[in-house]
């Protein structure tokens, strides 16, 4: 068996819109940030990995001009929503096949006021060709469903409103309530404002069942961790030893084949297969962890994964939120960051800013939103396509 | 009559509109679009096979905002067609309120004009409107 693999160092930029900023000048703040927090340089990095969806031309090797160009291996990654925790994942990797001690991870994205994603670009040219996979001969989206992601994330949350009793709007409402609550404790996150369910519910409607305050807003930031191998860290600092968080899984999963996922993507399957292997590989159940980070990028979508998780009992997740059970003082809680929702959602940092939550709850350093004595933590994203990937921390023993 | 082209090229159209999927003969898999090789079996023959025309609503939203040009509110859905396969597609003829559509709703195959391109041509779509 390889060796155990820590978090070292881990650091993320407020959430936000940078105009004056860029995609990389917010990555090397991040990235800086991490290597201080480990008490460790770029000198002492083996490999870097760097995670961005909508920006061409290679953010590592723009990254090294920023912060130290020492000629490691880089390897640029893109899987859409789990772009960052692919980055994590593929330190987490090198270290663990015995090629580097220590890697930087780092997920970034500049989104400014992106709006609505999914929809399809309109022609101007009117003269009906049929064209792509499909011979389409108009952009097929809002004639034949709705590609757009408040659409899809809300009929998968309908589907299982469809398949289980006790969920329908309210639910689904109740966890924007939860999470836009939980931010006003989180400086970090893009907005920290508290709304009533009733706000909520009674909001404008982007798609049936997602109000506005019910999906996530575009932004801008970026994340970086720091991994060190586990004989590595033995020889470093006593300080740097306990503040270390042993990452006890990094699962990533792709969709196997399902017959509805074929018109339209199934966030389920990946998430359920990712949270097995998350669970066999770090030796515990769900009913161990002290709290969960997983991808809130609609309210509806939170739902289906208390279920897709393993957080609550199957089939009950209407139940679960019903009970505040995910709210920060209760049994399992869920995004106290203020998740997606509210924290912010910049594609490609999301997956390693939800490994910075777990890990500096873990050391006891969430400030206001802290968890008291949470020891064990998980981190879930999942970007369309689909990737998910799941990472389980674990509180140092030393 | 004005001429007529389907929306897409998995809609027949004619006296008996109807849909039509790419069929793989080894596990019966089906889809909408030219696939190399099987994405449930990675078997590469495939036969043409036609579907159902009534269902079950499986999932739906209600799309308030979408690209400029796209005709909202409107109800998107993914329909589980009798005899098998599901498709995405539009319900219509119903108002596109929560109280109007239903989780396992029936619903069956149905057309309409879409658009008019500049030389007259109709683009014909397909939805599904409640039994």
């Amino acid at each position: 068996m390889s060796e155990a693999v820590w978090v070292l160092g881990a650091s993320m930029t407020k959430i936000g819109r940078y105009p004056d900023n860029d995609l990389v000048g917010l990555a090397s703040e991040a990235s800086l940030n991490a290597l201080a927090d480990g008490g460790v340089t770029i000198e002492d990095m083996d490999v870097l990995a760097a995670g961005t969806q909508f920006q061409m031309g290679g953010l590592g090797q723009q990254l090294q001009k920023q912060i130290g160009q020492t000629g490691i291996p880089v390897y640029n990654v893109m899987n859409a929503c789990a772009t960052g925790a692919t980055a994590v994942r593929t330190v987490y990797m090198s270290i663990k096949a015995g090629e580097s001690d220590m890697g930087l991870a780092v997920g970034a994205e500049q989104m400014g006021k992106m709006g609505l994603l999914g929809q399809a670009p309109r022609s101007e040219k009117n003269v009906y060709e049929p064209s792509g996979r499909y011979g389409a001969v108009l952009p097929s989206d809002g004639w034949l469903g709705s590609g757009t992601m408040p659409a899809v994330f809300g009929q998968a949350g309908m589907e299982y409103a469809y398949e289980h009793d006790g969920v329908g709007f309210e639910q689904f409402a109740k966890v924007a309530e939860k999470n836009h609550a939980h931010s006003a404790l989180n400086p970090l996150a893009q907005y920290q404002k508290v709304f009533s369910l009733e706000e909520i519910m009674d909001a404008r409607v982007i798609s049936y069942p997602n109000t506005l305050p019910m999906c996530c807003p575009t932004g801008d930031g970026a994340a970086a961790i720091v991994l060190v191998s586990d004989s590595k860290l033995k020889t470093l600092s006593l300080e740097q030893q306990k503040r270390a968080v042993k990452v006890t899984a990094s699962v990533l999963t792709s969709d196997p084949w399902t017959e509805a996922a074929q018109v339209q993507p199934d966030v389920n399957t990946l998430t359920r297969n990712a949270a097995q292997q998350a669970y066999e590989t770090a030796g515990i159940g769900p009913d161990e962890l002290d709290l969960v980070e997983l991808h809130d990028c609609f309210a509806t979508a939170e739902l289906i994964h208390y279920d897709n998780l393993g957080l609550c009992e199957p089939g009950g997740a209407g139940a679960f939120i019903d009970s505040r059970a995910p709210w920060r003082d209760g049994s399992m809680p869920v995004n106290v960051s203020g998740g997606l929702l509210s924290k912010g959602h910049p594609i490609g940092m999301t997956g390693a800013a939800g490994v910075f939550e777990i890990a500096t709850q873990l050391r006891g350093e969430a400030g206001d939103r802290q968890i008291e004595g949470a020891k064990v933590g998980l981190a879930h994203v999942i970007g369309l396509g689909s990737a998910c990937g799941i990472h389980v921390l674990e509180k140092s023993a030393a | 009559m004005a001429k007529q082209v389907p929306i897409v090229d998995y809609l027949v159209l004619g006296d008996d509109p109807h849909l039509e999927a790419h069929e793989c003969t080894a596990c019966g898999a089906i889809y909408f679009d030219h696939r190399n090789a099987c994405a449930k079996c990675g078997k590469t023959e495939f036969g043409t096979r036609r579907l159902g025309g009534t269902g079950v609503v499986r999932s739906f939203a209600i799309v308030h905002q979408a690209a400029p040009g796209v005709p909202v509110p409107y109800v998107s859905s993914v329909v589980d067609l009798d005899g098998g396969g599901c498709v995405k597609a539009n319900v219509v003829n119903v108002e596109p309120d929560p109280d109007k559509v239903s989780l396992g709703m029936k619903v069956q195959f149905t057309t309409f004009v879409a658009g008019t391109d500049d030389e007259g041509t109709e683009a014909v779509c397909f939805g599904f409107e409640p039994v």
